[in-house]
């Protein structure tokens, strides 16, 4: 600690309480640390809940429409990557392991070490972004994004080929059945129009595109932060600060952790059911 | 000077061992969704289980609440908890009666 350091704790320190809110890091409302960490804690986990129930509130309507149209659902299912989706997966997976790196750097005042593991934190991040900005793009490009020019011809013509779906005549309309081909014999379970085919598909891909599309903001939101941690972890180790407050750190921690766990769930209910 | 934040760092063990145990169940999982002719209800339960596994490893390891207060449990608990009150009520309605007719949508 430098002269002017000491100067400028001993100046803040309230005499003989014995506080520690001269090293700038304890709020004047605060008793002890320990009770301002909790604080922010708590906080930061009421926020982690009303995440939770968001993100759940989209998936219970996930489940029940899934419920209801469990065979257009399903041939819907095939049309997304798994390959893809377990490699984001692994990316995110690895992307939460270096964040709880980072935190424990962070908490033993080791400022490259910290920056170093968030850098790797926003790279994996970025990666994720980019594997995503790839699968969007073949979305589009097989218009099965749910916008004005959706059609679910892609959905239809790989469900034919694997024999879950005949097209049949009745009356001069045409009709989709949906099923199983068992021994070569077409079992039929239920019999749609293309109509009512392309809306329920359509429904299917508007639930993929906000998920996935919401939690992507998410890990948009969680790689600026990270990155401004990145800049204040790199000028505490710049400036040789003997010790910083990790919470800021450990609160992106907990965020990144949620994004991370909503992913855990949106990859198998979106890609791998129904396979 | 850093007493008070040395005594909250866990070896570098329970992150490492964290991540191994998420990347088995990655492959667990994907494997599981590839076995053939499994009843479309199992697969969900199969799905549902593996990820509440690795989000619960999530949960205690790296997102420290095996090693938090009580308050910390008690916030964790209730997330989840108000989760499983909005699935099933939302789902004994929904399976209970008839839906109903929505403009263009025949049923």
């Amino acid at each position: 600690m430098s002269v002017q350091e000491i100067e400028k704790t001993a100046t803040l320190e309230h005499t003989g309480d014995g506080h520690h809110h001269g090293d700038g890091i304890l709020g004047e409302q605060f008793e002890t640390l320990e009770q301002q960490n909790n604080a922010y804690l708590i906080g930061m986990w009421a926020f982690i809940v009303q995440e939770v129930l968001f993100f759940g509130a989209i998936f219970t309507s996930y489940a029940i429409y899934r419920y209801k149209y469990v065979l257009e659902f399903t041939l819907a299912h095939h049309e997304l990557n798994v390959w893809f989706g377990s490699l984001n997966t692994f990316v995110l997976l690895l992307s939460s392991y270096t964040m709880a790196r980072a935190v424990r750097a962070a908490m033993q005042n080791r400022h490259k070490k910290q920056a170093i593991y968030l850098f790797l934190t926003f790279l994996l991040a970025g990666e994720f972004m980019l594997n995503k900005y790839f699968e969007y793009g073949a979305k589009f490009e097989h218009h099965l994004f749910p916008g004005g020019d959706y059609s679910a011809h892609e959905v239809v013509k790989h469900a034919k080929e694997k024999g879950e779906l005949r097209i049949v005549e009745e009356n001069g309309r045409e009709f989709y059945e949906l099923g199983k081909t068992r021994d070569g014999q077409f079992i039929a379970f239920k019999r749609v129009t293309p109509e009512e085919f392309e809306q329920r598909t359509r429904l299917f891909f508007g639930f993929y595109f906000i998920m996935t599309g919401l939690h992507g903001l998410h890990v948009l939101v969680g790689m600026i932060v990270i990155a401004i941690l990145i800049g204040r972890a790199w000028i505490d180790h710049l400036k040789n600060k003997p010790i910083a407050d990790y919470m800021p750190v450990e609160m992106t921690g907990l965020y990144w952790h949620l994004v991370d766990i909503v992913w855990i769930f949106l990859f198998p209910l979106l890609y791998l059911i129904g396979r | 000077m850093a007493g008070h934040s040395e005594s909250h760092v866990h070896p570098v063990s329970l992150y490492t061992r964290t991540l191994w145990w998420l990347l088995a169940l990655l492959v667990l999982t994907v494997a599981a969704g590839y076995i053939p002719n499994v009843p479309n209800w199992l697969g969900v339960v199969i799905a549902l289980t593996i990820a509440v596994w690795k989000a619960t490893i999530v949960i205690m390891n790296f997102m420290h609440v095996r090693f938090s207060g009580k308050l910390a449990w008690l916030f964790a608990g209730a997330g989840f908890f108000w989760l499983l009150i909005m699935l099933a009520f939302a789902f004994a309605d929904y399976v209970s009666r008839p839906w109903e007719p929505f403009h263009g949508w025949p049923e």
